[in-house]
């Protein structure tokens, strides 16, 4: 482990429960990255999850963290949130748990533009009870439970929280690495709802279905059909056609809850004027 | 907030007063009749304590949202009826597992399903106990009064704060509607507890050891003391684990917290039970009409009393065995189909015959019918 990372992990719980070429090590990694480039009490740091293999990851990770109910982090972390506003909140979600189970809480924890920092670990997958179709499960692709390829259409989900009302909302994958680090660091510096969503592999339970023979072809595809949202302003629709913007998607200000309220408090509070 | 003079209070409003006299000062809910006026005044309260509410966007959501709170060291509470209190079973299970201090009042309204959302019911008892899966510690406060409503949120808010159990308030829609004349104790007059906080330094904290109490110690999130909290099993660092021993150390404590505090925990009333060879056993609002049943049926001559318990879950066994020894029979008068029944019968089976006057349609129990079921049985 790179040394300097070191004290936000519980090094001993390691190694963790993740399957050889999973991708959520390197994410995990990102996020710790951007934590340790920030300016933030660790004291104060909490990470708090839902249930699925990305989930687990709050249980390595050296701060006060939370292992919630499959699809209710967001609202766990609410709660935390607006009980004490001084903490820096982050919530760790899979596709399934955030999108599929617990779709009504991010809707309105986007909606109310709380002050969470959301990491959704995308791997198209319910991976920890073996890799049944999500609603991120691109539509044709293959898994337990969609034998025939996915009838289902699957969400764009930074589309649906800008919708929603995330004031910043990012995208980044397990080959780009570093530019996922930035979008975490930008996300947390948003005073409001940030989604970043995190592109990860999933080679056991997805990659075997849908002809990645390895963890570094699903790697490679990342690189191949990921497109910076820079570079794609200025690329005709025929070269962006089929592939996936990476990179800062959305990101405006807006008021927060948590302040807000405390406004609100402020005005009404007992002995105030 | 509280003073001396006689008010004229609701329920459902007697609960918040109560409430915040014990501390609470994080609310989330979600409308639902007939306990929406909870919600309603807290959210018009709490800002002006500098506490926080918020309008969830489901039960679910209002059950998960008053954990985190309570993590950060607030006393929380949230309130919902039938429909809504199915779908909080997730995260008491969740809070009965990881200890997180909650109240819940449950003010109960004719079910199953949708039901009578205006009618009250008694029918959520053993759901209030099994509600959730697996075996579970659950204390359940059940007032017949709005005296009571206020002094049994402060003993609820109590409860969970000491014992870390996830606590009930079992009212039901006549307590919660009906105003009564009451007259308050002051803020100072009341016993507030507070959960038990680790004096450690951080890096010797293990957030689920425990001493003969069997009370792990809290730290508040956000106080470096970096800890773990799962609904997974888990040992006392507070870490999953798959372990057998593991498993049934952690389930033995939890449900051995009640069995150890039952005698603090277990509040009754016996009224006019010293010479009584029939028993009514009657909560909440049945037990105004056993009351009233009682008074007139005493002016006949019958020797009759009540046994009326305030804590239902753990249900406090050995004073009504105690009774049922002296009594004939015991009657059971409940607003649903027969729950409590079980569990008295259970106890008291042995010793008297025990019959149930039951009614699920949304009417209350009147008094009038108690006093027939009581000729029926005396016939």
């Amino acid at each position: 482990m790179i040394p300097e990372l070191e004290k936000f992990f519980r090094v001993n719980k390691l190694p963790h429960i993740w399957c050889p070429g999973c991708g959520n090590g390197i994410i995990t990694r990102c996020l710790v990255e951007a934590i340790s480039q920030l300016d933030i009490d660790y004291d104060k740091t909490i990470v708090i999850s839902g249930i699925g293999c990305s989930s687990r990851a709050p249980g390595y990770m050296n701060f006060d963290t939370l292992h919630t109910t499959h699809g209710r982090a967001l609202a766990f972390a609410t709660g935390v949130k607006l009980a004490n506003p001084e903490l820096t909140v982050f919530v760790i979600t899979g596709d399934g748990d955030a999108t599929a189970i617990g779709g009504n809480h991010f809707i309105h924890a986007a909606r109310r533009n709380i002050d969470l920092n959301v990491i959704l670990y995308n791997n198209n997958i319910y991976g920890m009870t073996g890799g049944q179709g999500s609603p991120l499960t691109p539509t044709g692709h293959f898994s337990t439970t969609t034998p025939y390829g996915s009838v289902d259409r699957n969400f764009d989900i930074t589309k649906l929280a800008i919708a929603a009302g995330a004031t910043y909302v990012a995208r980044g994958t397990a080959f780009h690495d570093k530019l996922l680090t930035d979008c975490i660091k930008k996300g947390v510096e948003n005073k409001g709802f940030s989604l970043i969503e995190a592109i990860t592999m999933c080679p056991i339970s997805y990659g075997r279905k849908n002809n990645f023979a390895t963890p570094a072809n699903m790697l490679e595809w990342q690189k191949n059909n990921a497109i910076n949202v820079k570079a794609a302003q200025k690329l005709p629709p025929e070269k962006i056609a089929g592939k996936f913007l990476i990179g800062e998607l959305h990101n405006e200000p807006y008021a927060e809850y948590t302040a807000e309220y405390d406004k609100l408090i402020a005005k009404y509070q007992e002995g105030a004027k | 907030m509280t003073d001396k003079k006689a008010r004229l209070l609701q329920g459902n409003h007697a609960c918040t007063l109560g409430a915040l006299a014990a501390g609470v000062r994080f609310y989330a809910g979600y409308p639902i009749t007939p306990s929406t006026e909870i919600a309603e005044i807290m959210s018009e309260e709490l800002p002006k304590l500098g506490g926080k509410f918020i309008q969830m966007e489901d039960e679910i959501a209002s059950m998960a949202c008053i954990l985190g709170a309570s993590l950060t060291g607030k006393k929380v509470l949230t309130a919902s009826s039938g429909p809504g209190i199915s779908l909080k079973q997730e995260n008491i299970g969740f809070a009965a597992m990881t200890e997180i201090p909650c109240v819940i009042v449950n003010v109960q309204r004719l079910g199953p399903s949708t039901g009578g959302p205006t009618s009250p019911a008694q029918g959520d008892i053993m759901q209030a106990r099994w509600g959730t899966h697996g075996d579970h510690p659950i204390i359940a406060l059940c007032p017949s009064s709005v005296k009571e409503c206020f002094d049994l949120t402060v003993t609820a808010v109590n409860f969970t704060e000491k014992y870390r159990v996830p606590v009930y308030l079992m009212l039901d829609e006549i307590v919660g509607h009906m105003r009564e004349k009451v007259v308050l104790p002051n803020p100072e007059e009341l016993e507030l507890v507070e959960r038990k906080k680790p004096t450690c330094a951080p890096h010797e904290y293990k957030p689920y050891a425990t001493d003969e109490s069997l009370i792990p110690e809290m730290a508040d999130f956000g106080t470096g003391y970096k800890w773990h909290v799962t609904g997974l099993f888990h040992d006392e660092t507070g870490f999953p684990s798959n372990s057998s021993q593991v498993a049934e150390r952690l389930m033995s404590r939890l449900m051995n917290k009640i069995e150890k505090y039952k005698d603090e925990i277990c509040m009754w009333e016996e009224i006019q039970t010293d010479d009584a060879e029939l028993l009514l056993v009657a909560y909440g609002c049945t037990a105004r009409s056993a009351q009233e049943a009682i008074k007139l049926l005493r002016a006949e001559g019958i020797k009759i009393g009540l046994f009326k318990p305030k804590t239902i879950w753990p249900f406090p066994e050995l004073p009504l065995e105690k009774l049922a020894q002296q009594a004939k029979h015991v009657i059971v008068p409940e607003m649903n189909l027969g729950q409590l029944y079980y569990e008295i019968d259970r106890i008291c089976k042995d010793k008297a015959q025990v019959s149930g006057l039951f009614k699920a349609n949304g009417e209350l129990i009147t008094p009038g019918e108690i006093i027939a079921k009581v000729k029926e049985v005396l016939s």
